[in-house]
Order: C-alpha cells, then structure tokens, then sequence
C-alpha cells in the first residue's frame, strides 16, 4: 500500500459517508489520486456491505458486489466510535485530513463529536462535505431517505408512466443518488482550491432533496408560470414523432426511434422500404404526424419486430435518424463504446477474484483515472493508517486493537 | 469561491448544466450563442404560455447567473473575436459534434496555443471517439442506451422515459465536476488538458446493482413498474394513499427493521395493524431471498394504512417517527415545502423586461464562506455583447458593423 499518484496526490479525505452517496462522492477523489479513507465499523456495517449480489451467493462483508462495485482506490480503516477511545483516534484522522465528508442523518456526527464546530478545533482549515438527504436542519432533517424515496419526494415520478395509468419509480433504483455527489464535488473541489489560496476551510452543506430538484428545474418553472402540474406522457415527446420504444426481434429487444424532423421522417420511411409515405399528407409534416401517431407507432413496430434492435439502430443511424438499442445490464457490460471509454475496471479482489469495479464517467486527456486497487476489505488498511498517517506507534496500536477500537 | 475565473460556454442544451454549476460557484460564465440566439430558446415550455426566445423556461431553468453574447464562431471575423475572448479565459464548454471545433481550426491545441493551460470541456452524446461518436441522438435514445430506460416502465408496456429530459443533466453535472478535476490540475501544474463528456457513459454511471448482479448472478434486472424486483420477489414501492400517492420501500435487516417496527407501532396505535405483521422478524428479513407469499402478507394491511391516509398525515408521522416513508410531490407540494422553507431554498429573481420577478432555487449548496446564491436572470439575446466586447476593445461603432454583418 503507498501514496496514490494522480491530479489529488496528497490530498486526504475522512470518509465516513455510506450507502451510495458516500462512495460516489469519494470515488471523483479516490480515482484522481487523494487518498480516501472510508472510516467503517463491523458493527455499523455500510448498507451496501450487506446487501446482495453475493459473490458466490455467500453473504459476507467483503463478499457484496453492490459495495464492492463503487468503492475502487479507497482505504478502509476499521473504528469502532461507539467506542469512546475511537472517538480520539477520529480526531486525529480529523488532524491529518483536508476534507471530512459524510452523508449520515444529521446528529449522527454530532454524537461522536465531529461536527464542524469540533472539526475546526482539531484542524482550524478543514473543509466538511455534509449531504443527508434532506441536508443538516428543517423539519424534514433528522428523517432517514434513501434515493428512491427522495427521488419521489422531488417529484420526479410525476413524469415516469403512461398517461392512463399511475406514476412509476424510476427503475434504476436510488437514482437521486447519483445526483448529489455531482454538485457536491464540483463544490468540493472549488473548496480545495479556496482554501489553497486563502487559508480558509468551510463547511458545505448539500441536499439530495434539493439538488434532485434541479434535474426538474424547467417543470417547476413552467408550474410557477402556469399553475400547470406535468402529465405522463408515456414515450411521447412534444415536437417529435415518431418518438418511442419499438419491439424488436428477441425476448423483451426494444429500440429507441426519434424523428424531429421531415427530413429525419423521409429517411426513415426509406429505410422501412415505404417512400410512399414520405408525402402522405397523414405524415408529411410534424403536426399531421403528431395527429396520427398512433398509426405511426403501428406502422414502425410492424417493421422493426422483424429484426434486432442493433439493425434497426445500425439502419437508422446510417442516415441519421436518432435511433437506439435499449439496452439492458448484460449489454450495458458489452457495450463497445462504453468499453473502449473504459467505464469498468477489472480488478483483482481477495474475495470476488477478478471482479468489475465501476470507473468514471468521463475522460480527462492528461490525467486520466486509474484503477490502483481494488474495493478495500473491511480494515484492510487500518494498521497502515495507524502507522503512517496517524503516526501511531506499534504498541499504542497493540493497546487500542486489544481494547476493540478497530472492529 | 471561484471568483476570478472565466469560462465561455458555447453549448447547446446538452451542456447548460455544467457552466451553470460553475456560474453558481463564482465563475464569470459568459454564454456564446449564435447571432439570433441559440436554437434551445425555441424550446418550450414559455414563460405565460407564450412561444418566444425570450420566454423559454428551459433557458431560464439552466442559464441563470451566465452573461450572453452573440458571436459567429464560424466566420473569419467571429473566430478572430473568440481568440481574443479566449485569452480572457480558463474554461472553454461546447457541445458541438466531434470533430467541429478542430475544423474550425479551434480544436485544443489551437486554444492552448493562445491560452496556455485553458481547459476545454466538450459534451456529446456518445463521446469523441468510439464506435458510436457519429450517432445521433435524444433523449429517449441515450437514456435506453444507457441502460436507464430499460429498467423503467411496466412489464406488460415497452421501457418508458422520464419524460424531461435527463441525459443532458447528468452529462452537464458530470462535465463541472470534470472540469474542475481539469482546473484543480492546473492550478497545481500549469497545465489544461481536454475533457471529453459522454452523455450515454455518464448517464450509464450509476445503475445502482445492476452491474454486480448481472456480472455475479447473471441476471439482468427488468422493468417491474411500481415494484421492485428482486430475484424471488416484487415488492411494492408506490402505495395510493387517499390524495396521491405516497412511496415507500421495504428494506429488512439492519438497515431497514428501525422503519419496519415504527411504522407497524403507528399502525398498530390507530388498530390498523394484524398478528402476522406483529410477529415479523425485520432484523432478519432478507429482501432479496422473501418470498412472494411473505411480501404479499406484509404488504396488504400497509396498503389499507396508506389509504386512509392523505399525503400530509402520511409524510408527517413518517418524519416524526423517522421511518422512510415521503409522498409524491405535486409542483405546488414543492412550492409551499416546509423543509425547502426551513432552508430558504427558493428566492425571487428580477425578470425586469416582463416587470416581474420569477422564483428559482436559490443555491445547490450552503456554503460557510461563500454564497453560491443565484444572482441575476439568464441573459437575453446578445444582452452583454456591448460590455464584454467592450472589454476586449471593440468600439461602439465596430460593434454596429460586426452585428451588421452578422458576426454577433
């Protein structure tokens, strides 16, 4: 184990968020080099270190794929803090950190007495990350979310569904998840480089609640113009059609078509062999299109059910009709595109054996991230953090771990 | 906190997010639209209903705290201009197709030749390289590509969107926090470098377990409508309540008994409770190996409990009792939220050329230092082409000529 390499190199970050929010936030850190310690306990397990898939359908604390999937480049150092001598042991990690981050229920922090207050006394230019699902104070504050529930909360679901039936999750469960640690980071690292020329740390304070709201920003807007609430719209789309998911050869294939314009409509037509609707004045323009759409998706899913949605996609594209695979877990993995911009990472894992951890989401030319090691075991770098951060000496470490400070 | 920094954003709507992260964090972001405005301001819907590029609320939504100018990139006279504008910044953000800033000889050696260590964000939808760079795309596509759409929806009814678009939001919050890995880099080193956003690969980033579980268990997870399907059973995520709906998700185990055992004491103080629910063991069920029978039992007297119910009874024990329980949120249910109020979450911004004044979030994050409050509308047509231009030296009188020939 040795010091990371990368834009973060030197950076060093406390860890004790959890769940997703957590490990998302950490790994834009983790990933470019700072040195990320995911402050965990046996007792406290994160959720996702008990939750399935398994490996092996065995359950285990290092054995979930779930956790191990997010949590790539980070340590692992096993505290305890229900245990009052952990409680020094955080302060001094609290002495060695740049940043502190967490996104438990608010008071959680406070009751192992690292709040900012506390933090600043330790370390006088620390920067704390809170973001709790509904952020540190409000009456909502102190109830424990999780991303679906939040997603709903924000009103999101109101626009998943079919206009004659009830609103729908969004499948992809916890998707506000993946909103949060996006804002907070890019504030995060605009902190760093604050404090790097001022001097100065700061607590910021996010809200998986609100900063979901802004992925609805322009509905919230047209409500306060209006008064207008959103309606579902099934797969329908307000200035295109065709616009929708169409069968397509196989279990359950579907593909994605979008036409927006005339000219996208008579490339499609010749492409379905069918010219002579290009000038049909049932189809000719949007508006005559948007009228009769119901007998465009009967006509379009006629065709496309005779073959898979990688031809359909190949033949749209080809003369650039926005068309696409709707794709599923198994071809999201495949997907040439996706690996050739390196979103997963193979790594080695003790326990998973060569196991698919998740990479970024975008490319940086000359720093790229990389994949140093795999999703840590739960302590699997206590000792190292003791010993080489901390500076504690071998015996003063025997003392502790005898007294359970790092389960 | 990033006073003193410059970012030109020449995107389209697929990137209005990022400089509007960054804006928010005190980047001068000047928007670079075409002469006439950019296309995304004919996208509705408008402000008072009314079809107008002054009026769009998608604009509004996501350009606020930008200034705007108008300038003709692809015009000899329009290039020559944006030199001089990159010299005055640390940013360049587009959204144009692979390829089309390098033939306009504006590619990231040409910018980094005049601005060393400028950093160039580029948004598209499937990346600038790859098999699928040429593709064309919406919303519904990249989201099914993405593997999002797919998941989505009921299971007798095609995978169904969100039906606002996303992509480009999770492409445009991916772009800021890479942009800012870029700037940190080059505060440190001198150096800028390219970042190449892929709307399908950030939208593709977070598909919570399906990935493990496809790659463990080789199962790929499928649309379950209001459920959530897990391997041997589908559990019931949207509950009707008596005014709406409210969500709630059933998690056992450590993670989840504390909610499962309030919320059967609140049942069970109003008599809506039963035997069976009472001799649940919560600390020991497994969500992913229930079966359907056990789900079913659970779930029916909650039904009964939720409609007799409205929303507000509902979110407000749930809060008091701190179970995981929140409704579905109306646009007015949002407007008038206790929590948001308690945060001073919304404030009033001036639209002067309508007289009136709009409400917008305040701030994504509450900083201890500095505020990240939006500060003023998003720029009408060309609306600071006079100081900015000013600023680079343009006279009054070759402004006039320049908007003449259609260069801004």
């Amino acid at each position: 184990m040795e010091a990371r390499n990368g834009v973060f190199s030197g950076i060093k970050i406390a860890g004790f968020g959890w769940a997703i929010v957590g490990p998302l936030t950490m790994k834009y850190f983790a990933d470019y080099g700072a040195t990320v310690i995911r402050v965990e306990s046996s007792q406290r397990p994160c959720t996702l270190r008990i939750s399935a898939p398994y490996k092996d359908d065995k359950p285990g604390l290092d054995r979930s794929g779930y956790f191990n999937h997010f949590s790539a480049n980070m340590f692992s150092l096993a505290l305890n803090m229900e245990h009052p001598q952990a409680r020094q042991v955080a302060r001094r990690l609290v002495a060695e950190s740049d940043v502190v981050m967490d996104n438990f229920t608010p008071g959680v922090m406070e009751s192992w007495g690292l709040d900012y207050e506390e933090l600043k006394k330790v370390k006088p230019d620390i920067i704390m990350l809170r973001q709790s699902g509904f952020g540190s104070w409000g009456p909502y504050a102190q109830q424990p979310a999780f991303g679906m529930i939040l997603a709903a909360m924000a009103g999101l679901p109101n626009f998943i569904g079919w206009p004659d039936r009830g609103p729908l999750p969004v499948g992809v469960s916890a998707y506000t998840d993946c909103i949060s640690p996006r804002f907070a980071s890019a504030a995060l690292i605009a902190a760093l480089d604050y404090r790097n020329k001022t001097g100065k740390g700061q607590l910021l304070d996010l809200s998986q609640f609100e900063t979901t709201l802004y992925f609805i920003m322009p509905a919230i807007l047209e409500y306060i113009s209006s008064g207008r609430e959103p309606s579902r719209l099934g797969n329908r789309h307000p200035h295109a059609a065709p616009h929708g998911v169409y069968p397509c050869k196989g279990d359950d294939r579907w593909c994605t078509i979008a036409v927006f314009s005339d000219e996208q409509w008579a490339s499609l037509c010749r492409v379905m062999g069918k010219t002579e609707y290009i000038d049909d004045p049932r189809f000719s323009t949007l508006p005559s299109r948007k009228q009769n759409e119901d007998e465009i998706n009967q006509l379009i899913s006629g065709w496309t059910v005779d073959f898979t949605p990688e031809e359909v996609m190949a033949e749209m594209q080809s003369v650039g009709v926005p068309a696409g695979v709707v794709k599923n877990a198994a071809d999201i993995y495949n997907d040439p595109q996706l690996r050739q911009r390196n979103l997963f990472w193979p790594i080695n894992h003790p326990d998973m054996g060569l196991f698919t951890h998740l990479g970024q989401g975008f490319e940086l030319s000359r720093t790229p991230a990389k994949a140093q090691t795999p999703s840590p075991r739960l302590g699997e770098h206590t000792e190292y953090v003791c010993n080489k951060i901390l500076g504690m000496t071998s015996e003063e470490f025997a003392k502790l771990f005898g007294a359970g400070v790092f389960v | 906190m990033l006073n003193g920094c410059r970012a030109l954003d020449l995107t389209g709507e697929n990137g209005f997010l990022c400089g509007k992260i960054l804006a928010d964090l005190g980047v001068d972001v000047i928007k670079v639209e075409k002469p006439g405005g950019d296309p995304a301001r004919r996208r509705g819907p408008f402000w008072a209903d009314a079809p107008h590029p002054e009026k769009s609320l998608y604009w509004f939504a996501y350009n606020s705290n930008k200034r705007g100018i108008t300038l003709n990139i692809e015009a000899d006279k329009g290039k020559e201009i944006l030199k001089k504008l990159v010299k005055t910044a640390d940013f360049i953000i587009e959204s144009f197709p692979p390829g089309f800033m390098d033939s306009l000889g504006l590619g990231y050696s040409a910018l980094n030749s005049i601005k060393k260590g400028i950093i160039l964000t580029s948004i598209t939808p499937f990346g600038q390289a790859g098999p699928y760079k040429d593709y064309q795309a919406s919303d519904i596509v990249i989201m099914g590509m993405a593997g999002i759409l797919y998941q989505t929806g009921d299971p007798d009814r095609p995978p169904v969107q969100i039906s606002l678009p996303q992509a480009c939001l999770h492409a445009g919050a991916d772009a800021a926090v890479a942009t800012m890995i870029a700037y940190y880099h080059r505060e440190m080193s001198g150096e800028g470098q390219q970042v190449d956003i892929s709307m399908q690969q950030s939208a593709a980033w977070f598909l919570a377990n399906a990935i493990p579980l496809w790659e463990l268990s080789g199962v790929a997870l499928k649309r379950a409508g209001a459920f959530r399907w897990t391997v041997n059973s589908t559990q019931r995520q949207v509950w009707q309540c008596q005014d709406g709906y409210v969500f709630f998700f059933m998690v056992g185990g450590r993670a989840g008994a504390k909610s499962f055992h309030e919320l059967v004491s609140w049942m069970d103080s109003q008599g809506m409770t039963n035997e069976y629910l009472r001799s649940v063991d919560w600390e020991n069920l497994d969500m992913f190996k229930v079966s359907q029978d056990v789900v079913d039992q659970i779930s029916q007297p909650i039904e009964k409990f939720f409609l007799a119910h409205t929303k507000k009874e509902i979110a407000q024990g749930a809060a008091e009792r701190s179970i995981s329980i929140c409704p579905l949120s109306s646009m007015a249910d949002l407007m008038n939220d206790g929590q948001l109020e308690s945060r001073n979450f919304w404030m009033e911004i001036e639209h002067p050329e309508f007289n009136t004044q709009i409400t917008y979030p305040r701030e994504f994050v509450k900083s201890s230092q500095e505020t990240c409050a939006t500060r003023f509308r998003a720029p009408l047509t060309g609306e600071h082409n006079g100081e900015i231009y000013g600023q680079i030296g343009l006279s009054k009188k070759e402004l006039v000529a320049l908007k003449q020939a259609w260069i801004i």
